[in-house]
């Protein structure tokens, strides 16, 4: 019977791994789509924001009641893991609590430390679920959540909420049959929270005590494992990419837009065309201007785009949002990872991608969203993550304006008066000191 | 008062102690006009020997590179910096946070590095330096002000303080929105929207924010922004208080309070 366990286990988790791997192969080579962007600049800043925003979640605690919920889910989450390594070892090598004999008294100590965490998940995902679906937190019930989105993330909330509960199901079981000296469970002192509730499992005979242990134990891994594999295809993802996220953000003043060389290459070798290299060399390919899709876009905001877990922060405090434009920050990420892997599965079919008449603009983002932006920044501001919708907004403008012409009638006027009168009202330049001349008047 | 331009100094040879960056709103439009009136009048009263560039500024190229006109942005950039440049200009100040971005953060990887410095951080070092004396209870004293981020000069930038000190320094009481420093809520003018009808929505963003700012029960709101002036002033109007409120850059309020 042990043995028969252990292959399972062996093959069971084997699988979830390579499939796992296999997977965030994809998502990789989907980043990698993006365009080459070298940061590695300033690294002890950047383990610094790893420190700080990931590890130590600082900008969640702008908002401490949700902050502090999601610490203990996450703290319990990274915590839990230990026990996950112990049951894991145990799966493989058929053992049973292949800690408890090792640490001794430190083990129920331990157990009890990961059995308050666990209660503390559980309490913190049964609020959130109510955050979700009875208080109806706004940010959390905006349209553009609605089907998958907002399945996804009861269907996460749920299955923790499952986890943790067989996990102090089989503790309190296993400790009845401790009680019992029966067969192979070792002896430990009682755990904290499973054993207040013994006396529940107490008339239970021994089998069926097995029975309700191994049930436990196996739901659990499973669970853990199917866990493992839903990640990426979840928002839930953060939890991985928050990391690395955090450690390519932007160092820069958040008011700082990226240069386009190419085109101050074009303009300077138009003021000063003895600069501007021999017709006939080598040219470089041209790039489009701006984005039009998610290839256009810098790998960053495609790992963005995968670390984005939908919170909505950025879409509370953007100024269009608030004000009843169809603009939403974290739709413009959401568009960008469905779109994204649209063309990943493009290219798994096609081995390269092949022309889907479609595009992340106009497909998926409306002009109408695009130019309601007022670049304020409160969106990346707000990330906890580090994630910066207003790039891709930014590049997205690029391609409106520079390849379609596609700018309203005010903005064709704002720019030819800059380009003729340099100023964008239609003001003539010989008054730009006029103020000057009636201040010297008086 | 005499304001001299940059050719004027340099027929003469000498080098001002800083450049004034006016920017188009400071020069062209009527309500900033005055800000940039006030700015220069401390200046003078002071006795910073400061300059202006006149009819050769041109626009920075802010309300271009934000609506994604890259092409036009790099031409006012590649002649202002030209302009710059020939006359060795070392320090900047600008009373308008947009110029101040585009200039300190956006025009070193185009050749044009400056010690750029926004107006309200230059009033906060005169202050501190003692070279701006206020009036004993000036008009302001005791009065309940509230103060608007710029999102250029606060969350692009992170100057959230400089601007309260100086207001600190009238004796103001300061009340805060319910949205201020890094979760202040942008004016509704900036990434060129200043220029273009706003798209349809519930409400305009500086009707939010200026119902927000009435609601501290401030007497004045405090700018740093010609933009974000004009924007706000809009939205007091919308809400029938312009005769109770005011919208004030900082600057205006230290020429107001400036000792005799």
């Amino acid at each position: 019977m042990h043995l028969v366990q252990q292959i399972l286990f062996i093959l069971l988790g084997g699988t979830a791994i390579y499939l796992f791997t296999k997977k965030v192969g994809s998502i990789r080579r989907n980043i990698m789509l993006g365009r080459d962007e070298q940061i590695n600049d300033r690294p002890s800043e950047r383990w610094r924001n790893v420190l700080l925003q990931a590890l130590g979640q600082k900008k969640m605690f702008k908002r401490p009641v949700p902050a502090l919920l999601h610490f203990a889910v996450y703290a319990g989450f990274i915590i839990i893991n230990i026990e996950i390594l112990e049951i894991f070892l145990d799966g493989i090598l058929g053992k049973h609590r292949l800690f408890a004999p090792l640490i001794g008294g430190l083990y129920p100590i331990l157990i009890g430390c990961f059995e308050i965490l666990a209660v503390l998940v559980l309490v913190s995902c049964a609020i959130f679920l109510v955050r979700r679906n009875i208080l109806k937190v706004r940010r959390l019930n905006m349209k553009e959540l609605n089907g998958w989105p907002r399945e996804d993330a009861n269907l996460i909330l749920i299955t923790e909420i499952v986890l943790m509960s067989l996990f102090l199901t089989m503790n309190t079981a296993d400790l009845v049959l401790q009680s019992r000296h029966y067969e192979h469970y070792t002896v430990t002192s009682i755990f904290w929270i499973s054993g207040n509730f013994t006396s529940l499992f107490s008339g239970l005979s021994d089998t069926t005590l097995v029975g309700i242990e191994r049930i436990c134990w196996w739901l659990h891994i499973v669970g853990v494992f199917a866990f493992l594999n839903y990640l990426p295809y979840s928002k839930h993802l953060h939890i991985l990419l928050a990391f690395p996220n955090a450690y390519f953000t932007r160092l820069e003043p958040q008011g700082e837009m990226d240069n386009m060389e190419a085109i101050q290459k074009e303009v300077l070798y138009m003021m000063r065309p003895e600069l501007a290299p021999a017709a006939g060399a080598e040219q470089p390919a041209h790039q489009r201007f701006g984005a039009k899709d998610v290839m256009d876009l810098s790998w960053k905001n495609l790992m963005d785009a995968y670390s984005c877990t939908e919170c909505g922060r950025c879409t509370a405090s953007c100024p269009a949002n608030i004000t009843g434009k169809k603009l939403s920050p974290r739709k413009i990420m959401m568009d960008t990872r469905d779109r994204l892997e649209e063309v990943g599965k493009n290219i798994d079919k096609n081995k390269s991608f092949v022309d889907d008449g479609k595009s992340l603009v106009h497909d998926y983002i409306t002009v109408e969203e695009l130019r309601a932006c007022t670049t304020c920044q409160a969106c990346v501001e707000a990330c906890p993550v580090g994630i910066e919708p207003l790039s891709i907004i930014n590049e997205l403008r690029r391609y409106l304006i520079m390849e379609e012409s596609n700018a309203p009638q005010e903005w064709n006027l704002m720019s030819g008066n800059i380009e003729n009168n340099m100023a964008p009202w239609k003001f003539s330049p010989d008054d730009r000191d006029a103020w000057a001349l009636e201040m010297s008047g008086s | 008062m005499m304001i001299k331009s940059m050719a004027e100094y340099a027929a003469n040879g000498e080098q001002p102690e800083v450049l004034f960056w006016v920017g188009c709103a400071g020069s062209f439009d009527q309500r900033a006009q005055k800000i940039t009136k006030a700015f220069a009048t401390i200046l003078d009263k002071v006795g910073v020997k400061f300059a202006i560039l006149g009819k050769e500024e041109m626009c920075n190229g802010d309300p271009a590179r934000r609506s994604g006109n890259e092409f036009l942005f790099q031409m006012m950039a590649y002649n202002n910096i030209q302009t710059l440049n020939g006359y060795g200009i070392k320090k900047i100040v600008t009373a308008c946070p947009h110029c101040f971005n585009i200039l300190k953060n956006e025009y070193p990887a185009l050749g044009g590095e400056y010690e750029v410095i926004h107006h309200t951080t230059f009033l906060q070092q005169l202050i501190n330096e003692g070279r701006i004396r206020l009036k004993e209870g000036g008009s302001f004293k005791g009065k309940k002000i509230t103060y608007h981020d710029s999102c250029y000069l606060g969350r692009g930038n992170g100057i959230y303080e400089a601007p309260r000190e100086v207001l600190q320094a009238l004796d103001v009481e300061l009340v805060e929105m319910k949205r201020c420093r890094t979760n202040g809520m942008c004016c509704g003018a900036g990434g060129a929207q200043m220029f273009k009808e706003e798209e349809p929505g519930t409400t305009r963003v500086n009707f939010e924010r200026s119902a927000e700012a009435l609601d501290t029960g401030a007497n004045i709101i405090a700018a740093n922004c010609p933009f974000c002036t004009t924007m706000l002033t809009d939205g007091v109007k919308n809400k029938e208080k312009e005769d109770e409120v005011k919208v004030m850059d900082i600057a205006e309020m230290i020429a107001a309070s400036l000792a005799e």
